[in-house]
């Protein structure tokens, strides 16, 4: 079970995904009268289809001292309703063939399924079902309670990078709820209870605080019926609240970690910058640093791989990543694997060295137009997985964007001029702004 | 109540599961190079899958880990390309190539738009024939393996792999790690990729699908030009291998707060009579998501894991089934105990009619949902041809599985489970485990 798969792009440094989507794609939209938002992306090339939902809601909308529990609530989604039994969710699912999961980021929470194209109507009913009609017991929330605590000693104690990662972001956001880890922390972890639970269900878990994404072999008349059949006649919540958050203040002062760990087999040193994020009607900047980081290091013939790993021989790898598929403020990372015998501060002075020079040299226009050619050919490409586009649609959602923010991306992307990216790299590379982690070994290596 | 609709969930709503229709076409070139195609001119542009049989094993004695960073090391120049060159043509196609090397096949997964098709295929042939292994770049990829060796060695799962492998399989080349040691990698020389490419690069054990935009008639010119150049023959098969692990627990101290556990023993090859129901029955053991045994009891009802799983691993040269675990320190025990209390009980008892069912229907079910692409269903095709399956094989799969019966999987789950002769290799601190002293 990948629970939670979107949970490690907020804990380890992943390629920033570059899709877009094409002109030619089917897509289709509406909301139902409990506000309810619909997508229906279409491919008729098989007989099958993915069911999602989206709930924006995840671990940023948490309440203090309850972290963890949105990824929690994701684990007892697959517990017992009125008319379901324990389990019978995804034994259902199964016995129909199919595959389904769930995963929670910062800002969302999303359950789907990949079944055959004439089994919509049995995932949407039980779908519908498990929106309003979880039973918690105590039983389910104390197994439930050790299950999250042996997967959080899985993907984040029993890994030195997570570890790192996880200060990273606690030092990263002063104030904003995206600095606490999306599984939580252990200590909080522990004392989850079902009031807990049962509080963030009932706050975010509506129609009107959902989005339901169908991919496949469907036609939008197909999901409209079945929608306002199970979704439809859930009422909205009235008084769901709007989501505004914390803001981070002003950030004056460069932070620096050093995080030892004798499990370490690789050091490196990895730099993170507040970062702004897409905003409805207002993507530019997100898309300049988009393609900032492809220009800097998204690959084998960006510019720091150039520089330091092909010219000064200095890293077995180096790259800049940046997400801004966010709700609030996102980070631009950068990072540095320096090769053997290189010192972490002499391989952070490198990494230093070619951020400086970058802004002299400015942006290569071959490799920008190498990069457009090849976020354009994604388009083509994607048309053969509509459920990645699916899952693009949702996370954009998700956080706020509209469909018509998700439609414009592309040209947008398109768009951003070699001066564009140079603006923004100006704006977001500053040191004040930052947190920046060494991962390393024990400073005295045990004896024996 | 709550019983009594889950049995009409069932029955109002399991129908057959979908088909999975593909029609696939055998093209021979007019060199003589055999593809399976599925042409899908929707979306213009095509994947194609190569594999190579033999991959890693046919590292030469002494040259662990070479296969491997030849592998690495094709996309690092080619012909009178060099490494920063080939990367800057891949991207101005906006074609992707994939190597991947493993025990039993190196495969190359390529994919590019038909707009520019003949210019990616000259491109992946330069790197699959032409390769230039320059010294510069062995060095710098020859870094990037031992970060990643140097990696393993500290992370629990990657031990507890290289215990078992080397306990099941001693000297076969399936009981090391294929990427080698940091010792074998340092020694490889410019020679040694020279030696590797000639071994695994051959006709003699050449598997290819295509699927997309592309016909017969354009496919066959295309496998000449892009590999009509190979010799005829390379580096002979490595034999099989003995499976030598014995029933035992294996402690590997660590310093970590979670437990990691890799048991196995002998299992069941994909071309056996009796395969598909072993794979009904690790479907009903722990291959299954939350529905498994080994969930149900592990997870579900005692919380002890985040994770628990079982799967046949029929390899070209042996075959195991397996399983993993994590667990806390304090719990990984009792977790192992009942892994092993489950093996017991379905070596004694079999599956229940219902599991059977329920399985049967997963297993079938979820094989049209495999098929969700040009690249899959290239690799899926390879895949069929390496295990010798005809070309209609897709259409009578389900039936094989449907033919599984309650007798069958008693048969094979008494054969196959030997609680007695099951191997966990943990690594961590676990309380109250220690090592037996067989094997």
């Amino acid at each position: 079970m990948s629970r939670l798969r979107a949970a490690l792009v907020g804990l380890v440094l992943t390629v920033s995904p570059l899709a877009v989507m094409a002109a030619e794609e089917a897509v289709t939209s509406f909301t139902l009268d409990n506000g309810m938002q619909v997508v229906v992306v279409e491919d008729h090339r098989a007989p099958v289809l993915q069911h999602m939902i989206w709930y924006k809601a995840g671990s940023a909308d948490e309440p203090a001292g309850a972290s963890g529990v949105a990824h929690f609530l994701e684990h007892l989604m697959f517990k017992a309703t009125d008319t379901m039994a324990e389990g019978e969710f995804s034994s259902v699912v199964a016995a129909n063939g199919g595959r389904d999961n769930a995963f929670t980021s910062y800002d969302y929470t999303a359950y789907f399924q990949r079944v055959a194209a004439d089994r919509l109507e049995l995932m949407m009913r039980m779908e519908a079902d498990r929106m309003r009609n979880i039973n918690f017991t105590d039983e389910n929330v104390r197994t439930e309670r050790g299950v999250i605590l042996e997967e959080r000693n899985q993907r984040t104690d029993s890994n030195p990078r997570a570890l790192l990662s996880e200060q990273m972001n606690a030092a990263q956001y002063l104030n904003h709820r995206y600095g606490i880890p999306i599984i939580g922390w252990r200590h909080e972890m522990e004392e989850l209870s079902m009031e807990d639970l049962r509080a963030y269900y009932d706050a975010h878990y509506h129609p009107n605080n959902a989005i339901l994404v169908v991919s496949g072999d469907v036609t939008p008349e197909e999901v409209r019926a079945l929608a306002e059949q199970y979704y439809g006649v859930i009422p909205a919540k009235p008084d769901l609240a709007e989501r505004i958050r914390v803001e981070e203040p002003p950030q004056n002062a460069e932070r620096r970690l050093v995080f030892r760990d004798a499990r370490v087999a690789q050091e490196y040193v990895t730099r993170s910058y507040l970062a702004p994020e897409r905003d409805p009607g207002d993507q530019e900047m997100a898309a300049a640093l988009t393609l900032l980081a492809e220009v800097l290091g998204g690959g084998q013939t960006s510019y720091m791989t150039e520089k330091l790993q092909f010219e000064q021989q200095k890293a077995v790898f180096s790259g800049a990543f940046y997400r801004g598929t966010s709700l609030d403020d996102a980070t631009f990372d950068v990072v540095i694997v320096p090769v053997p015998g290189l010192s972490l501060q002499e391989a952070e002075d490198a990494m230093d060295a070619t951020l400086a020079q970058f802004l002299q040299d400015g942006v290569d226009s071959e490799q920008l137009e190498r990069i457009k050619y090849q976020l354009r050919a994604s388009q083509i490409y994607e048309r053969d997985n509509v459920d990645g586009i699916a899952r693009r649609y949702g996370a954009a959602l998700s956080v706020g964007l509209t469909v018509e923010d998700v439609q414009a991306w592309p040209d947008i992307l398109q768009a951003v001029t070699e001066e564009d990216i140079m603006e923004a790299a100006r704006m977001v590379l500053n040191r004040n702004a930052s947190v920046t982690g060494w991962l390393t070994r024990p400073l005295t290596e045990e004896v024996n | 109540m709550i019983r009594l609709f889950a049995a009409l969930t069932i029955a109002l709503f399991v129908s057959l599961p979908a088909r999975a229709d593909v029609e696939i076409t055998e093209v021979t070139s007019p060199g003589g190079i055999t593809a399976w195609l599925v042409q899908e001119p929707s979306i213009p542009f095509m994947a194609l899958e190569l594999r190579f049989r033999g991959g890693a094993s046919l590292d030469a004695p002494g040259k662990r880990g070479a296969t491997n960073l030849m592998t690495g090391l094709l996309e690092e120049g080619a012909a009178d390309l060099d490494a920063r060159a080939f990367a800057r043509e891949l991207e101005a196609l906006a074609a992707s190539f994939d190597y991947d090397v493993g025990d039993d096949s190196l495969a190359v997964s390529a994919r590019f738009l038909t707009e520019n098709r003949d210019k990616a295929v000259e491109l992946l042939r330069t790197s699959i024939l032409e390769p230039t292994f320059e010294q510069e770049a062995l060095d710098r990829v020859r870094a990037q393996v031992l970060t990643g060796l140097r990696a393993d060695s500290t992370d629990p799962d990657e031990i507890a792999r290289a215990a078992f492998d080397k306990m099941a399989y001693g000297d076969h080349p399936y009981g090391s790690n294929y990427r080698g040691t940091i010792e074998s990698v340092e020694a490889l020389t410019r020679e040694d990729m020279l030696d590797a490419h000639a071994a695994v690069f051959a006709k003699d054990r050449l598997y290819v699908g295509a699927v997309g935009d592309i016909t017969p008639e354009e496919l066959g010119p295309l496998l000449d030009d892009l590999l009509g150049a190979l010799p005829e023959e390379g580096a002979p098969q490595p034999g099989p291998a003995e499976i030598l692990i014995q029933g035992g627990t294996t402690v590997v101290p660590f310093d970590t707060p979670q437990s990691v556990a890799i048991f196995g023993q002998p299992g069941i090859d994909q071309d056996h009579p009796d395969f598909f129901a072993a794979r009904v029955l690790n479907q009903v053991l722990g291959a299954g998501g939350f529905e498994s045994r080994l969930m149900t009891e592990v997870r579900q009802r005692r919380g002890l894991t985040y994770g628990v799983y079982s799967f046949l691993v029929p390899q070209d040269h042996a075959a195991t089934i397996q399983g993993q675990v994590a667990s806390s320190n304090e719990t990984v025990a009792e977790a192992v105990s009942v892994i092993r209390d489950e093996w017991a009980r379905a070596a004694a008892d079999g599956v229940t009619e219902e599991e059977l069912e329920a399985a049967k229907l997963y297993v079938t079910g979820a094989y049209p949902l495999r098929f969700n692409g040009n690249g899959p269903i290239a690799r899926i095709m390879v895949g069929m041809q390496m295990l010798g399956l005809p070309i209609d094989y897709i259409a009578t799969r389900n039936d094989k599985v449907e033919a599984v019966t309650m007798e069958d999987v008693q048969r094979v789950a008494a054969e196959l489970l030997d609680p007695e002769g099951l191997h966990f290799v943990v690594v961590g601190q676990p309380e109250g485990l220690e090592s037996t002293v067989a094997n």
